[in-house]
């Protein structure tokens, strides 16, 4: 035992005394779930648009006074022909022109009817998207205002209700994807790498030529990273809770249990890795692209899986990030119990069995 | 016998690192491992510390097989690699303490064992290992070698890359570590070390060329050697080297190693074959052979 807090001790030092690791280690999580909360982001949020209004009239004024009121959008201009929709387009300056058409109040009055034109730069699909729909939302709510009194026979006015993101925010969907990153690229990178920075040194020659037994040095080798983990998920959730205001609706207690089971499967990922590679470099290639890659695009986080090629649907079941997501996703947001996530918990916990087994079979106590 | 080892053959895919070798090595003995880089030194001492395989043949440290009793041989070995194998992040004094934690010792307990070592690098303790000079990382690196008390203590070219005086004192640990009974297997390629060995095997390519004393070694010299020097080393290595009975030719510091392949070989023969060839100042005298020329003799 005294070996083996001997070891951790000396495994401390490392990290303490490499301060660009440490900086990375702590400084990444905290950059990745600012940049995923703030900037990358799917809503909108006081977009520049440009009006062409041809009729001037007291419903299109009102209906722009309502636009302009809302926090999505902000007026930047107001153009007077057909033939400026193009330039302010090219110029850069909106996202979006309004065009409404001749006579909007009448015609609404006389046919029931009026027409305004929403005319986005597609440039960027998703952005034209979302303004489009807000736009619409504006003016389907504008709608409603105005037909209060009125019976009308025939109208769908469609009412979809978002659960569990109910203002969309994706920032909700960006922190369990982000917080999977983050362990999984510190427990299995780090490790990886602090196993074989021992190899290319030459001090896993004197390692293995003294008492110590494998599973000393790799469970020493693993110790501080466990911890260093969970700091890094705390750091995450409170960055979430405090900062994004995302509530965690299911039990913090579950979460830290399900947390640690996916980083100790990352962890023995890790050992995996440094088993195959001999030096600090292909390790962390092999971390990166190996491990980053998949989590990135194939656990569900950014792209769905239920819309893959089948082949790659098939492919995802295999990643351990999938199931921590899920996981983590029904905790965070359903607030569901471990009655309905058992099924994921066992599937990660399999997983996590099985690397530890096999690093410690791949282990090897001689050097060839 | 601390050591043995019996035909012991190991190869890497195209290249024999190892052929047939067979030694032993008494209990207190200094034993020292002579040969050029590749010989196969490395190969063998990773063979004995059972990091390796041998192809074949056997091999027992301490009395135990390096196979079959691996763990208790790395109980009782201290083991220096060639590569200067510390933790460069960690202080002189925390690089001692682990490896004394590790072995489960303490540094106090056998502090009587590294003293001599350590007080020399005790005023630098709280330096990280990497900031050392070479001399001082040997030196650190055989305190933690040396930490456990080890029953055999392997010391693969522990003084490659040092200076002269560091290499001296270094030698002189070692012998005083012989005297507390530690067996020592040490590599070099430095000749002028073997001397300072009870015994040496000269290794070359995987195969060992012989086994002895250094000065039984000498004295095997099958071949009176002489001493030259001219005003012109160049181009007197490049006449001896012309000479039709000429037998071997190396440089030697400031002369060159001749001899001749006749038996009745007269000095002034050469002398006045030198002269033919334009060099003044000629000096030949008869010299005795170092372990060097035995190596070169042995190697031909």
């Amino acid at each position: 035992m005294k070996r083996f807090i001997g070891f951790i001790k000396k495994e401390f030092y490392h990290i303490f005394r490499d301060r660009r690791s440490l900086f990375i280690l702590f400084g990444m999580p905290i950059a990745q779930i600012l940049l995923f909360g703030f900037a990358i982001t799917n809503e909108i949020n006081n977009v520049d648009i440009a009006i062409l209004d041809h009729s001037k009239d007291a419903t299109t004024k009102e209906i722009i006074n309502k636009i302009s009121a809302s926090k999505y959008f902000s007026i930047k201009q107001i153009i007077e022909k057909e033939a400026d929709i193009e330039s302010v387009f090219q110029k850069g300056h909106v996202k979006a022109v309004l065009n409404f058409e001749k006579d909007f109040s009448k015609n609404l009055i006389k046919d029931n009817k009026a027409t305004v034109q929403i005319i986005t730069d597609a440039t960027d699909p998703n952005t034209a998207n979302t303004i489009s729909n807000y736009v619409n939302a504006i003016l389907q709510q504008y709608q409603k205002d105005v037909n209060k009194d009125i019976t009308i026979v025939y109208q769908i006015i469609p009412e979809t209700r978002m659960v569990y993101n109910p203002e969309l925010k994706s920032v909700y969907m960006f922190v369990p994807g982000v917080m999977t990153i983050i362990l999984m690229l510190v427990s299995a990178m780090m490790t990886s790498i602090s196993i074989t920075r021992e190899k290319e040194l030459g001090t896993m020659e004197i390692l293995l030529v003294s008492p110590l037994k494998p599973f000393q040095v790799i469970i020493g080798k693993v110790f501080p990273y466990i911890f260093l983990s969970i700091i890094n998920a705390v750091v995450i959730v409170m960055l979430s809770i405090f900062i994004f205001k995302m509530p965690v609706e299911g039990s913090l207690f579950l979460l830290a249990l399900e947390s640690i089971l996916f980083i100790i499967s990352a962890l023995a990922l890790g050992i995996l890795i440094s088993t195959i590679s001999a030096t600090q470099q292909t390790a962390m290639m092999i971390s990166l692209m190996g491990l980053m890659l998949p989590v990135i695009l194939l656990s569900g986080f950014i792209f769905p899986i239920s819309s893959m090629p089948l082949p790659l649907q098939v492919i995802s079941n295999i990643i351990p990030a999938k199931w921590f997501i899920i996981i983590i996703k029904g905790i965070m947001l359903k607030g569901v119990g471990i009655q309905f996530i058992w099924k994921e918990t066992l599937i990660l916990l399999g997983m996590t069995v099985l690397f530890i087994a096999l690093s410690v079979k791949k282990y090897k106590i001689r050097l060839e | 016998m601390s050591i043995s080892v019996k035909h012991i053959s190991k190869s890497y895919k195209s290249v024999n690192a190892l052929q047939d070798i067979s030694f032993e090595v008494k209990k207190g003995e200094l034993y020292g491992l002579i040969g050029p880089d590749g010989a196969g030194k490395t190969t063998l001492f990773r063979i004995l510390t059972t990091l390796l395989f041998a192809d074949e043949g056997t091999a027992t440290v301490a009395g135990f097989d390096v196979v079959a009793d691996y763990k208790s041989i790395r109980n009782s070995v201290g083991y220096m690699p060639g590569k200067f194998s510390l933790y460069q992040d960690l202080t002189v004094e925390e690089n001692l303490d682990f490896f004394a934690t590790i072995f489960g010792t303490t540094v106090e307990e056998n502090y009587d064992l590294i003293k001599d070592i350590y007080v020399q690098i005790e005023p630098f303790k709280n330096r990280r290992a990497g900031k050392l000079s070479g001399g001082m990382k040997q030196k650190l690196a055989l305190s933690c070698a040396l930490i456990h008390k080890p029953k055999v203590l392997f010391l693969d070219e522990p003084t490659t890359g040092v200076d002269p005086v560091s290499r001296k004192e270094f030698w002189e640990m070692l012998k005083r570590l012989q005297q507390k009974g530690i067996t020592i297997l040490v590599s070099t390629p430095y000749m002028d070390e073997a001397a300072l060995c009870d015994r040496i095997a000269l290794i070359q390519d995987g195969k060992i060329l012989e086994i002895d004393t250094p000065e039984a070694i000498v004295k095997h010299y099958p071949k009176p050697i002489y001493n030259v020097r001219a005003n012109n080393m160049y181009q007197l290595i490049n006449s001896l080297n012309a000479y039709e009975h000429n037998h071997s030719v190396y440089p030697f510091g400031e002369f060159v190693h001749y001899t001749d392949n006749r038996t009745d070989f007269n000095p002034d023969h050469l002398k006045a074959y030198l002269e033919s060839k334009n060099l003044s100042n000629i000096h030949i005298e008869k010299t005795i052979a170092t372990i060097e020329d035995t190596f070169m003799e042995l190697a031909k």
